[in-house]
């Protein structure tokens, strides 16, 4: 019973399932950051009195921690930034900004489609998308088409879609724009908590990764960076630690990570999320994804037998999140009265409005899981589904 | 007290006659289907609610120195939520309407569904209440 692990289950008599949108954190998470509030808070990198340099060894341990746990080469690859956003706004201006054409799919969320636009990129302007088609499937004759007339582009598409669950294969992703010369980065914010990342394996450029959605605090993530590419990353943000010498004339920059890690940095975050990387290391991926697996195949039954719902994509290929909707109900209606029985989950258009415009709706109803959810969450859901469906009707 | 305030005083009355949440709900969806019906020549873009996730459209006319807002959505209790919200602001004076601190419908103790939330219908409804009577 994994949820014993999470305090949030304890003080809490809700059927959480909104974990696409965010996850509970485990006991030592939440322990690790009121120790260092509590114990040795210090700020990194600058003072040299014995907090401060416990909290810095705490703060470079856990970069060290997330290298190992992704398979990084080395631990000067890890930028920690404040999530996903971050890291993609971050390669966006400090590094895409150079590409004549920047790729992406039609399953992106906004993070992947507003910094693009920011910098005056838009369809066929800058910006080109691969499409999914109505079961979500991204196109690779057409992604291949859009490398072979742009080669030397920078691709970013997501792991996994937020809205709909959805897998993209990226390592094939990965390998085509590669022999097309064009550079990868992966909006990794719904892949870490449910399966293993190794960057060497997939031969990615940048991965960007949330602490947030993987059982950690918020307010944290970080951008993995191929080493060849550090030399040309440019700090998008500068300031205090990040400066070798600095006089009116000019400043020279520290080596990375620490120019591109501008400020203070959410210090008891990085320590929380390290925490965070060893628990799930601890519970171990086999065991998560057996346990998502049988609960995604529960759940998929369970809301097959709901009448007139309507669902996006196979259950194949797809981790995490299901998103449906019901003929002739609104999603709100829904969400709404699930809230009342206690389910969290969620209803919208999850932050990816593109996609919903193709497929014609305004939104979906959400469940997403994570391997502490239970069957027994599932009954309940489809009994307040049942019942709200009773009442809208 | 004013009538805005009389209004609300009388709804959270009848909401607050519901121990059981999701009565209360059963309820405001029954509200919902008393709404007037919106004709749909109304239902264009210039009259959509913005902020909502459900689609929200809302009229307003002037009569003298009264505001009457009509107004529906296309979320069953959302629907139910409009119908609250015109009950407790149309017909109500522009004076009153410019003093009236819109806050006060949290009162309604539906903390859940108006919410300060952006993608909130409801509070987009009243804010856009709020702007036809300061420009009225």
């Amino acid at each position: 019973m994994f949820k014993n692990d999470f305090p949030y289950f304890s003080n809490s008599d809700i059927v959480y399932l909104d974990n696409a949108a965010t996850t509970q954190k485990p006991k030592e998470v939440i322990t690790s950051q009121v120790e260092y509030y509590e114990k040795y808070c210090a700020n990194t990198h600058r003072s040299s009195f014995g907090d401060a340099n416990k909290a810095t060894l705490n703060y470079e341990n856990a970069r060290k921690t997330l290298q190992k746990f992704i398979n990084a080469p080395t631990k000067e690859q890890i930028i920690f930034t404040k999530g996903v956003t971050e890291s993609i706004n971050f390669i966006a201006s400090s590094y895409a900004k150079k590409f004549d054409k920047v790729i992406i799919s039609s399953l992106e969320h906004h993070s992947n489609i507003v910094p693009w636009h920011m910098q005056g990129r838009t369809l066929g302007e800058g910006l080109e998308v691969v499409s999914c088609n109505d079961n979500l499937d991204f196109d690779f004759v057409e992604y291949e088409d859009i490398l072979k007339q742009n080669p030397n582009s920078f691709v970013s598409i997501t792991h996994i879609s937020n809205a709909f669950g959805k897998i993209h294969d990226i390592k094939a992703i990965i390998k085509l724009a590669h022999k097309y010369k064009s550079v990868v980065m992966i909006d990794g914010a719904q892949s870490l908590a449910h399966m293993n990342i190794d960057v060497q394996d997939l031969d990615v450029d940048f991965f960007a990764i949330s602490a947030h959605k993987t059982f950690g605090p918020t307010g944290v993530g970080a951008i993995y960076v191929k080493e060849s590419l550090l030399k040309e990353l440019e700090p998008y943000q500068t300031g205090g630690a990040t400066i070798h010498e600095v006089d009116f004339l000019s400043s020279t920059m520290l080596d990375s990570p620490y120019k591109f890690e501008a400020g203070t940095q959410n210090i008891a975050g990085v320590i929380g999320f390290a925490k965070a990387l060893e628990y799930l290391e601890k519970v171990g991926y086999e065991a998560i994804m057996k346990q998502e697996h049988e609960l995604y195949e529960y759940l998929t039954d369970q809301l097959s037998k709901l009448p007139n719902i309507i669902f996006y994509n196979d259950t194949e290929d797809s981790i995490g999140s299901k998103s449906f909707n019901f003929k002739n109900i609104i999603h709100d209606d829904i969400g709404i009265l699930l809230d009342k029985m206690k389910i969290a989950l969620r209803v919208g258009h999850h932050c990816a409005q593109p996609i919903m415009k193709q497929l014609n709706i305004k939104g979906t109803i959400r469940v997403s899981i994570a391997f502490y959810n239970t069957k027994e969450d599932i009954d309940k859901l489809i009994t307040a589904l049942k019942k709200a469906l009773d009442m809208l009707r | 007290m004013t009538t805005i305030e009389k209004r609300v005083h009388e709804i959270k009355e009848d909401l607050d006659f519901f121990e059981d949440e999701l009565q209360k709900y059963e309820y405001i969806i029954d509200l919902g289907k008393k709404l007037e019906e919106l004709d749909s020549q109304y239902k264009v873009a210039e009259n959509i609610v913005h902020g909502c996730t459900s689609q929200v459209w809302l009229i307003c006319e002037r009569k003298e120195d009264k505001l009457f807002f009509k107004g529906t959505s296309d979320a069953v209790i959302v629907k139910g939520l409009v119908y609250i919200i015109l009950k407790i602001f149309s017909d109500s004076t522009i004076e009153e309407l410019k003093e009236a601190d819109m806050d006060i419908v949290y009162e309604l103790g539906l903390s859940e569904v108006i919410t300060p939330n952006r993608q909130s219908g409801v509070i987009g409804m009243m804010k856009k209440i709020k702007e036809y009577a300061l420009k009225a």
